[in-house]
């Protein structure tokens, strides 16, 4: 027999915590509990502060339950929209959160991937703030996340591809996002992440290193492709097998590299 | 713990009660009798259940019963006014959309759904707009077909 607890505040949210699981858009915990998996406590909260999007000059927050659809609502979010665009069928973008996508097991997360890239910090509940790549190694133990927040990436600086069997509505083989800023031509900063390409959404840091400090011309790129799969450590699974993951992976970051060249 | 849920369907105000955990699929089918959105996958694959909530396309499978108290949830059974159906509906009987209709009803709220939002979808809007919903006879062509034609007629009205 499930039991919802439903608080007012996310503070109040989080106290409950203990022994329960936390329910946000539903789309990751509402399987477990029609398969009737899912611990026997499940809270929520109406708190709005989660669902609240914060602009201020560079600095982006989004609440852990702003969903996918607010997100593609927003203008001045264009450069997340082909991340949110490719998650899940108009249904799901509408109740999946931020958030969640964090907490979403292989082969979802593809927004993690993106936060990831963009260097993301998550705002934990009482706990202060966790990069979201150091979230990801230890996703069962979490606490719960507030918002996430990151700086506002400059024009042509970030990129993301999924690559899916089924299209427009398809899991990921894989997810890359691209964090490339140029400086004196030379990219300085990168950051690179991977979905579906390991345990959960991860850098890609043998592209980081081959790309660190070089030019943007075919040549990095051809490098940066040869050493994408360092680190990694892809699963097989009905979509792809490790080798498949594995060997194209230089060639979708390249094509995705090569895009963001090309202003698309 | 049953727990009391008002909101109102298709715009009429309803109350029933909710069990704990339960989704909203099973709660309108079962709790208020509504049995237009279907049980596919139970997994938010399919889209055989889906509703709006408020007005946006959701799936009833995956959506906490009482999360919709206070809300506006519709679904195919209010498509039609009295005789008169949804021009959707007419359009889906016209192209031949439905062979076996279990995934027709959800097919027609996010059909609703997305004209209601863009009365004027390309093909490719249109793909996109049912893409959260399975059909596994027609191969889609005769129910982007049908959504096409009714964003025409409209076009032209």
């Amino acid at each position: 027999m499930t039991t919802v607890e439903t608080y007012s505040t996310l503070a109040e949210a989080a106290r409950a915590l203990s022994g329960a699981a936390y329910l946000g858009g539903g789309t990751v915990l509402m399987r477990d509990v029609n398969a009737g998996t899912a611990p026997a406590r499940i809270v929520r909260t109406g708190d709005p502060a989660l669902s609240e999007v914060r602009v201020q000059g560079d600095t982006i927050s989004l609440g852990a339950g702003v969903t996918m659809a607010q997100v593609l609502a927003r203008a001045d979010l264009a450069f997340l929209h082909p991340v949110a665009r490719v998650i899940g069928g108009p249904q799901v973008r509408q109740m999946g959160t931020v958030g969640g996508n964090l907490f979403a097991p292989h082969p979802y997360g593809d927004f993690a991937v993106a936060l990831i890239a963009l260097g993301a910090k998550a705002q934990l509940v009482g706990q202060g703030a966790r990069a979201v790549e150091e979230l990801m190694r230890d996703r069962t133990r979490a606490p719960l996340v507030a918002s996430v927040e990151f700086a506002r990436p400059r024009e042509r600086t970030f990129g993301f591809a999924k690559v899916s069997r089924v299209k427009p509505k398809g899991v990921s083989v894989m997810s890359i996002a691209i964090l490339a800023p140029l400086e004196g031509g030379r990219f300085r900063g990168v950051r690179v992440a991977f979905g579906a390409m390991g345990p959960h959404p991860m850098r890609g840091s043998g592209a980081e290193r081959a790309l660190e400090g070089q030019g943007a011309d075919a040549a990095t790129y051809a490098n940066a492709a040869k050493h994408a799969g360092e680190g990694l450590d892809p699963p097989t699974d009905a979509l792809a097998t490790a080798w498949y993951r594995r060997e194209v992976a230089g060639v979708h970051l390249r094509r995705l590299l090569e895009k963001m060249e090309r202003g698309q | 713990m049953k727990k009391p849920v008002t909101f109102t369907l298709n715009g009429s105000e309803r109350a029933a009660f909710a069990d704990g955990g339960q989704n909203l699929l099973e709660f309108l089918r079962r709790g208020v009798g509504d049995l237009s959105p279907k049980y596919g996958c139970g997994q938010g694959t399919c889209g055989a259940c889906t509703v709006t909530l408020d007005g946006a396309p959701v799936l009833a499978c995956l959506t906490l019963a009482e999360a919709v108290q206070g809300r506006a949830v519709g679904t195919a059974a209010g498509l039609a006014k009295g005789a008169t159906l949804d021009p959707l509906q007419e359009a889906f009987m016209d192209h031949f959309a439905a062979q076996c209709g279990y995934c027709t009803t959800g097919m027609l709220v996010s059909a609703r759904a997305l004209l209601d939002r863009n009365p004027a979808p390309t093909r490719d809007e249109v793909i996109e707009g049912i893409a959260g919903n399975l059909c596994r006879c027609t191969g889609y062509e005769p129910i982007i077909a049908a959504i096409m034609s009714v964003a025409e007629q409209r076009a032209r009205a």
